[in-house]
């Protein structure tokens, strides 16, 4: 039997669920993609600016009009396939290339406000301001102390005092002091890989660059030492902008904020890292990073 | 095919597995209600097995799936989303025995007009699309379901007030009528389940959380 009874019964309180008040509601998922970055990183200065960056070898082009920007303080991955000119890219970024014959570079690069390709760049000042960390440790077959005050010297310091405390600030930085301090007049390549790779970042420190960009410099790397040296990128980008070509794309995942994708040249796709490996916008980049193609 | 594809082929074919089991368990809680069955209602409630069964081994599938294969976009959400759709999936189970459990308690009939039936109905609609949507990887579809929860609550209130005025008539009603606000609030559970589905399918599809949308700014459209 159901009766029709005209009588108001009042809505069972359990069944009302009252609207959130407006007070309650954390500011900041409002935003419906709350980026997991630090937010200041979004908006912060631009630290390298690549427009329209063409580059060929001889008659073969291997990067296709690439723009792309680096904020100041953050980390940016270049991650695609073998010979899809993420390290080409990086070696434009101070001018490496130019040490190899028939290249040929139209666009600009601009770090901070200095178009690095323009005539009247000092190449040596520019690789200052963005030193480069490589794949294969390469430590100078001298001193510990000699390696990392290298940079230095070939700038005309010779003052003890100057090079000693850039040695030791610089090996404080590249998380390397506590383990060689007493042994600062040992061969460099006594040191183990992982070491020998925290020394050549120590001496791309000690002439205080702007921008360290690093070429796969975890590969040969077993993980204990490539967890101190993506420890080490996440405090270096407090003072420097990092640029890193990583074939690992966890570790781009750790340590970048921000990810850009390339492919036969050209970049396909860059974005928020967090957003790029859990809805890139680019289907290529989704079969990249989820192992399909490459 | 890959390794790792085919896992997550099992993945999926594990959930449309839970997904029948779940669906003839809500096809024979309705007929344990209407035809007044214990063995039915027997049947259902020795079927949750089956889907605690399942729950255990697609939550070890998923973590193993996490810790091995380290799956990033599309199956980074699908084995994510999958950790919250098995779960709901053995909840629905749970509702169909709590209901089933009251199938003998509800006769005879208090409610004349068939809306217990229609609620039964609408409740295991939305259950078929939601998995219909995961299925199908279609938006449009999860999106229905998360708009038919609105229909379902509003037919469960009905109900409720319904069955408060029968009681208030005519105390002998009390009884069945506790039974049945028990198995209401049950088919409403299920039918939450389903938008929840429906929800972590969008997840998937989109990438965007489809959930509180509230607190995002945005809403389901």
């Amino acid at each position: 039997m159901e009766i029709d009874d005209p009588r108001p019964v009042p809505e069972p309180a359990h069944l009302q669920v009252p609207p959130p008040e407006a007070g309650l509601r954390p500011t900041s998922f409002i935003q419906p993609d709350l980026p997991l970055t630090d937010p200041s990183v979004l908006s912060a200065p631009t630290m390298l600016r690549i427009e329209r960056l063409n580059l060929f070898y001889g008659e073969k082009q291997a990067l296709s009009d690439v723009n792309l920007t680096v904020s100041r303080n953050s980390v940016m991955s270049f991650i695609g396939p073998s010979g899809c000119g993420k390290s080409t890219l990086l070696r434009c970024l101070n001018r490496m290339n130019d040490l190899i014959d028939d290249v040929r570079i139209e666009g600009r690069v601009l770090l901070g406000n200095t178009d690095i390709y323009a005539p009247e760049t000092d190449v040596i000042a520019l690789r200052k301001r963005a030193g480069m960390v490589f794949q294969k440790s390469n430590p100078f077959p001298k001193s510990i102390f000699e390696n990392v005050a290298y940079g230095l010297r070939i700038q005309g310091q010779s003052d003890r005092t100057v090079l000693e405390e850039a040695v030791e600030r610089s090996l404080m930085g590249a998380g390397l002091w506590e383990e060689v301090k007493d042994r600062l007049k040992d061969s460099a390549q006594g040191l183990s890989g992982g070491q020998q790779q925290r020394l050549c970042i120590a001496r791309a420190l000690a002439v205080r660059p702007e921008v360290i960009l690093m070429d796969e410099p975890c590969s040969a790397l077993d993980p204990i030492a490539t967890a101190r040296v993506e420890e080490l990128i996440l405090e270096l980008k407090r003072e420097f902008t990092i640029v890193i070509v990583t074939h690992n794309m966890q570790q781009a995942a750790r340590v970048s904020d921000h990810t850009a994708f390339f492919w036969m040249g050209k970049l396909i796709e860059t974005g928020l890292t967090e957003n790029m490996f859990t809805n890139p916008g680019h289907r290529m980049t989704e079969d990249y990073i989820t192992g399909r193609f490459g | 095919m890959r390794q790792f594809d085919q896992e997550l082929r099992d993945l999926r074919d594990g959930i449309l597995a839970m997904a029948g089991v779940a669906e003839e368990m809500i096809d024979l809680t309705s007929q344990a209600l209407t035809e007044r069955s214990r063995t039915k209602a027997d049947q259902v409630m020795a079927m949750d097995r089956i889907l605690d069964e399942w729950e255990l081994k697609l939550d070890r599938l998923c973590v193993d799936l996490l810790a091995l294969r380290s799956p990033a976009a599309g199956d980074l959400r699908l084995i994510a989303s999958s950790l919250k759709i098995v779960p709901e999936l053995e909840r629905i189970g749970d509702h169909c025995c709590n209901i089933a459990r009251r199938a003998t308690y509800v006769h005879p009939p208090i409610l004349s007009t068939g809306s217990l039936e229609r609620l039964g109905q609408e409740t295991r609609a939305m259950v078929r699309m939601a998995v219909d949507a995961f299925i199908g990887s279609d938006a449009g579809l999860a999106r229905t379901v998360i708009h038919a929860d609105d229909s379902v609550d509003a037919l469960y209130g009905k109900i409720y007030r319904d069955l408060l005025r029968l009681m208030m008539s005519d105390p002998l009603t009390i009884e069945r009528a506790s039974h049945l606000i028990l198995v209401i609030k049950n088919w409403e559970r299920i039918a939450d389940q389903a938008t929840n589905i429906a929800e972590e399918v969008l997840f998937i599809l989109e990438g965007r959380s489809a959930k509180h949308t509230y607190l995002q700014g945005d809403s389901v459209e």
